[in-house]
Formats: C-alpha cells, sequence, structure tokens
C-alpha cells in the first residue's frame, strides 16, 4: 500500500526545517573547528576563548555596558545584513556578487565625501552612497551581458580599483595628523543619521540609529520583491534560463544589469547606514577592502538564501566577528572569527548534499516501514 | 630598464604558475576561483619553511625544501575544493570563495599564534625569510636572476607537453568538454578532476611562494597575496586556456604589475606626475579592459563549473 495523501508529510521533509537544520549544523560544525584551531594553537586557554567568542557583549558584567555593546553589534551587523541582501539578491538571479565588499566601499567613498567635503545632509548622503555602489555593480552587470565577462573575475577588478579611488579620494577629507578620515561629529553634524530615540534603547548608544530599523525593511522589501512581485520573477526566470527567458520576451540583458545594480545599491546603503552614524572613520591607507562584503557571502549562505534568514544569520555572523575581539590576546588572535566565518562559507556548500541525503535517508525508512505494514497486512 | 625587466619576469612567472594551475583544473572540468587562498596557503608553507631552515645549508637543498613545503601545502590545501566539488557535488564558486577567505585567515591565525608563542609582544603577522631567500638568487651583472624564472618557464614547457601530447593531458581535457563522453570510454573522470584540481593547489601554493619572495624578504600575511590569483585567472582567460598564450599574457600584465615598483626609475613616467595609486591600479584596469574584449568569444571548456553525475543525461 503506497503512502496516501492525506498521511502527514514527515517534518524533516519541510524545506525550510532541513535549510535551518543544515545552517545550524554548519554554525556548530563552524564553531568547533574554530575550537579545535584555539586547542591547537594553546590548550589552556581555548575553552574560555571560544565562549568569550560567543559570548561577545555578555562579557561585559554590567547590564548597562552589555547593553551598549549589544547596540553596537547590531549597527555592526545591520551593515552586513545589507551586504548579504547584496550578495543574496544577485545569487538569486544566478549571479555571484563577489564584488559586495567593492560596492561597499564606493559607497562608503560616495557618503563620506559628500559629508565631510561637502557639508551635505544625512539623506543625500545616503543616497548619493546607493547610487555610486549602483553604477559599479551594474558595470559588472553590463560587462556580464554585452561582453561575456566572468562577474566574478570583473568584480574582484572592481574591488581592487574602488579601493584605491576610494583612499585617493578621502585622502582629501583625511585629519591632518592621522590616516583617518575627519569625524562626522566634529565636521558636519547634520551628516549623522537620527537617532530617532533608540539610543535610549541601547545605555545612550549614540551610534544605534534610524539605520537598524532600514535594514530590516530591506530585508522584507528583498522577500516582497523576489518573491511576489512580476518584476522579482523575469529576474529570477533570467537567472534560470537566459534563453529562455528572452525566448518568452523578457529583456535578459536589462535584466541582468539592473540586478547587479540593485545589489550593488543593497550593499552601498549598507556602507552609508554604518559609516553615516560616526561609528568608525576611514583609514586612507586600507590595503585591502573591508571583510563586511565577504562576510555577506557567509551570512548570506548561512541564511539559506532566505532575506529573513539573513536577519538572523547576519547578526550571529558579526556577533562571533565582535566576539572575536574578546578572546585572550597574549594567546590568540582576533582574526579566529574570520577562520570561523570562512569555514562556515566552505561548509554552506555541502547543504544541498546535506539535503539530498537527509531526503535519500527519509526514502529509506519510509520504504521500510511500508515493508513491513505490507507484511503485517498479509499475516 | 633592467630592474623593470627584472620585475616583469618575476611578476611574470608568479602569473605563468598560478595561471598554468587554473588553466588544468579547468580544463578537468572544475573551475577554481580559489586560487588566491591557494598561493596564500603555499606561501605560508614556502615562508615557514625557509624561517625554520638551518641556516649554512646548500642552496640547492633549500630550494628544494622551499618549493617542496609550498607545493604539498597548496596541494593539500586544493583537496579542499576537490572533495567538494567532486564528491559532494558542491557549488565550485562558493567553496573557492570559502578557500579565499580561509587561505589568508587560517595563515594569518598560525602565523600570529608562531609570532605570539616567540614572544607574547609581538602580535604581528609578519614571518622574516631574508637569510634563506639569498639562495633564490644569482646576480648577472646587475640583474637580479630568480631561480623560479626558470622553473616558470619549465613549468609552461611541461604543461604544454603534458596537456597536447600525452595520454593523460588529452583526458584531463575530454572530462572538462564532455564529461559523459570521457566516461563512456573508460576515463574515470572523478580521477582526472582530482587531479586537475591538484595539480592547481601545487602550481597555486608555488606561484604564491614566487610571489611573496619577489623583492621582499618579508611577509605580512594580513595583506594575502592582493588580488594576484585572479589575476592570474583572467591572464588565464586572455590566453584563451592555453599554455603558450598563458605565458605570453603572463609577461604583459608582469609588465603593468612592473610599472607600480619601479616608475619612479624613468624620467618620462616621473613627469607626468600621476599619484603612485594610478599605478597600483594599472593592472587591475588592464585585465579588465583586456576581459571586455576576449571574454566573447570564449574557449572554456564547455563542462566546466558543472559537477559530474553520473546518473545524469
Amino acid at each position: 500500500m503506497r503512502h496516501d495523501s492525506d498521511k502527514k508529510e514527515h517534518f524533516l521533509r519541510n524545506d525550510g526545517v532541513q535549510t535551518i537544520l543544515a545552517s545550524l549544523l554548519c554554525i556548530v560544525l563552524g564553531l568547533l573547528v574554530g575550537y579545535i584551531v584555539l586547542l591547537i594553537i594553546n590548550p589552556g586557554g581555548a575553552g574560555e576563548a571560544i565562549l568569550a567568542i560567543m559570548k561577545n557583549f555578555l562579557y561585559y558584567p554590567s547590564a548597562v555596558a552589555a547593553k551598549k555593546y549589544f547596540g553596537t553589534t547590531l549597527v555592526k551587523a545591520s551593515a552586513l545584513l545589507m551586504c548579504s541582501l547584496s550578495v543574496l539578491f544577485a545569487y538569486k538571479v544566478g549571479l555571484f556578487n563577489i564584488g559586495a565588499a567593492g560596492q561597499y566601499v564606493v559607497g562608503v567613498g560616495a557618503c563620506l565625501y559628500l559629508a565631510l567635503a561637502g557639508g551635505m545632509p544625512w539623506y543625500v548622503c545616503l543616497i548619493a552612497a546607493i547610487l555610486v555602489a549602483a553604477l559599479v555593480g551594474g558595470l559588472s552587470g553590463a560587462l556580464k551581458a554585452y561582453f561575456n565577462v566572468n562577474e566574478v573575475i570583473s568584480c574582484i577588478m572592481l574591488n581592487w580599483i574602488g579601493l584605491y579611488c576610494v583612499n585617493m579620494l578621502l585622502s582629501q577629507v583625511k585629519e591632518q595628523s592621522t590616516p583617518y578620515t575627519k569625524s562626522l561629529s566634529s565636521t558636519n553634524k547634520s551628516a549623522l543619521l537620527p537617532n530617532l530615540g533608540l539610543d535610549k534603547l541601547f545605555s545612550d548608544n549614540e551610534f544605534v540609529t534610524l539605520g537598524l530599523l532600514l535594514s530590516v525593511v530591506m530585508a522584507v522589501a528583498v522577500w516582497v520583491v523576489l518573491e511576489k512581485t512580476k518584476f522579482g520573477y523575469e529576474l529570477k526566470a533570467t537567472g534560470l534560463n537566459k534563453q529562455a527567458a528572452k525566448y518568452c520576451g523578457m529583456r535578459e540583458k536589462r535584466n541582468m544589469i539592473l540586478t547587479m545594480m540593485i545589489s550593488g545599491g543593497l550593499a552601498g546603503f549598507g556602507a552609508g547606514i554604518f559609516y553615516l552614524t560616526g561609528i568608525e572613520q576611514w583609514m586612507v591607507q586600507q590595503t585591502s577592502v573591508p571583510a563586511m562584503g565577504f562576510n555577506g557571502i557567509a551570512a548570506a549562505f548561512l541564511g539559506g538564501l532566505h532575506p529573513i534568514g539573513t536577519v538572523f544569520s547576519s547578526y550571529f555572523i558579526q556577533h562571533i566577528t565582535s566576539g572575536g575581539t574578546y578572546v585572550d590576546k597574549t594567546m590568540y588572535c582576533t582574526q579566529i572569527s574570520d577562520l570561523i566565518s570562512a569555514f562556515i562559507i566552505y561548509l554552506c556548500g555541502f547543504v544541498l548534499f546535506f539535503k539530498l541525503w537527509l531526503n535519500r535517508f527519509l526514502d529509506k525508512r519510509e520504504e521500510k516501514r511500508d515493508r513491513e505494514e505490507q507484511k503485517g497486512g498479509e499475516a | 630598464m633592467l630592474l623593470l625587466m627584472q620585475y616583469t619576469l618575476i611578476f611574470a612567472s608568479v602569473l605563468v604558475l598560478v595561471a598554468l594551475g587554473g588553466c588544468f583544473s579547468e580544463h578537468s572540468g572544475v573551475i577554481n576561483i580559489g586560487l588566491e587562498g591557494i598561493m596564500v596557503i603555499g606561501a605560508l608553507g614556502g615562508a615557514l619553511m625557509m624561517k625554520y631552515i638551518p641556516e649554512g645549508m646548500a642552496a640547492p637543498l633549500v630550494i628544494l625544501l622551499v618549493i617542496l613545503a609550498s607545493v604539498l601545502l597548496g596541494m593539500l590545501f586544493s583537496l579542499l575544493l576537490g572533495v567538494a566539488a567532486i564528491r559532494f557535488k558542491a557549488d565550485q564558486t562558493l567553496v573557492g570563495t570559502a578557500l579565499n577567505l580561509l587561505g589568508p585567515a587560517a595563515a594569518v591565525v598560525l602565523v600570529r599564534a608562531i609570532n605570539t608563542a616567540e614572544s607574547v609582544d609581538n602580535v604581528s603577522s609578519t614571518v622574516a625569510y631574508g637569510a634563506a631567500k639569498r639562495s633564490f638568487i644569482v646576480n648577472i651583472g646587475k640583474f637580479e636572476f630568480n631561480w623560479f624564472m626558470l622553473v616558470a618557464l619549465l613549468v609552461l614547457i611541461a604543461s604544454y607537453i603534458v596537456l597536447y601530447k600525452t595520454r593523460f593531458g588529452l583526458r584531463l581535457c575530454a572530462c572538462g568538454e564532455h564529461p559523459q563522453a570521457a566516461d563512456s570510454v573508460g576515463i574515470n573522470v572523478y580521477k582526472m578532476r582530482y587531479a586537475g584540481v591538484l595539480i592547481s593547489g601545487a602550481l597555486g601554493g608555488l606561484g604564491g611562494l614566487v610571489y611573496i619572495t619577489a623583492g621582499v624578504s618579508e611577509w605580512k600575511f594580513e595583506n594575502g597575496v592582493a588580488g594576484f590569483g585572479f589575476l592570474a585567472l583572467a591572464v588565464m582567460i586572455f590566453g584563451q586556456w592555453r599554455p603558450v598564450n598563458i605565458g605570453l599574457a603572463a609577461i604583459l600584465f608582469g609588465l603593468f604589475r612592473a610599472l607600480s615598483n619601479v616608475y619612479t626609475g624613468f624620467d618620462a613616467l616621473v613627469a607626468l606626475k600621476l599619484p603612485s595609486t594610478i599605478y597600483n591600479m594599472l593592472p587591475y584596469m588592464i585585465s579588465l579592459a583586456v576581459l571586455v574584449f576576449v571574454s566573447g568569444k570564449s574557449r572554456a571548456p564547455k563542462a566546466e563549473g558543472i559537477p559530474y553525475d553520473k546518473g545524469a543525461r
């Protein structure tokens, strides 16, 4: 007797459940590997160090301080969320936007330059960051659409070109004695994102701003666009099969460029809501693009490539990245968190196989049960 | 001028080695975006070997040991890609990217751990290897000849012969063009792909070693290899996946990279008064421009990037 359709499906069959399970497994394995590396470096403090990474702001005994650093982690996570949405959006359309890092960088350049040299208010700076980053993203898209240039390689090249350009540009607004750009709060207060009273929730952490809310709104918006609109459907169709999309009358080249523009814009938005809080100044002698864009890849895949999932995964990645700064530095270095998140990305490559394996396992079990049921019926 | 030639040749050697690595991997059907990370790990192996090698060892032995260390580590690291992409059919771009992040992070963690263990105050990620590095260099007049230039040339010739004149190479290419057809005549596609990835690991690791010994005598691993793995991929595409063309492309790219090191020696270039950043950007801009012209009619192996599944039709 075959299964009847009214019989409830095993809950492990649900794709969402499988995705969450896979992500949790990636996290556990990633942390385990981190722990083993710590053990190898110095067995004495490994347990303490991995706990410090996982505890992050809870490291502070006082509730006030912990709340404040929780706010800081959230602000960083919101920028990371935008980068991971950028990666996710492109990936859903079949493009691998490894250039989120570079688009983020040009976003930083645009918003800080306008804020510091132009004295513009925050909304102008934010929009500029989005537009410039969208242009850079769109460039990769256009190169792919018209010249068949692999987007991964063009993105990497643009990452470096963008970094050097931004360093040059921001050197004009740096402080005299340090390689850092001038601070927003002393140069142009109107460029700071409004707090909306959110800072009160986090023990007066002035970096918690409107940006935090906007990033979550963006996550929902990305979900709506991709899943609920004709536009999103067209983009995804183009990603699945370019020729078929063209045959159906979609403008596949335009779609590709638009995708990369939106993707770039999201990364630029992340740059805006992070740097316009005044939380960090740009170091104009930077020799590599910030890790934010690359961690975005980790967060996007860890979140099961679902916009809402990335909200949580971005927070997690940022949580352990920030937590890395609390390890005992006489024994370990903060990059241990980078190692863990890099390993998590690696593990995400196995998710498909994991699902396949799980389904096969469930199939086998059901088959066995069916056979036993049959036997029982005959007897 | 001599200096420019010297730098051009050494950077071209790096690019040739790494691009050929990518070439082998892609001909077998696996896209290796992770060359950057493999380079870092190879460089790490070589740098640590140079650091710990006892002084006064014979030069040929030093060269051999250092090369061996970076090649082996590079191969080991590339296995991460191989296992994921071949056995577990993972997304090759994703896993390659993971390698690119994993390589530098692992190198920094390890080097810092070693440095901190030596002295608690030392939190840098720098390995110094001045003494051992001298073994690689022979001064011919003012020209610093580096043995790796010869190695790169030999690898280039060997790659040409292996890919086009041996049974192994032709079979490897078959697996990247049409794995089902290759399988139907009894070629083990999985084995061939592992071979391709391992060769790319070996050459990528070696390339990383050459890169960090070009001109400097210590390396800060936080910097990674500055996108050289990707430049090598651009060289490979420019060379249309053919060893000889790759060699020529590498010299062109090497020249532009070398300019950023030595442009101050040319009066004409100094007179232009361009900021040095422009020269730093040059290789990336050139490669972007070059890609625009050559990507249109790409001769990439047909089946690259697609995991081979025996049951698929």
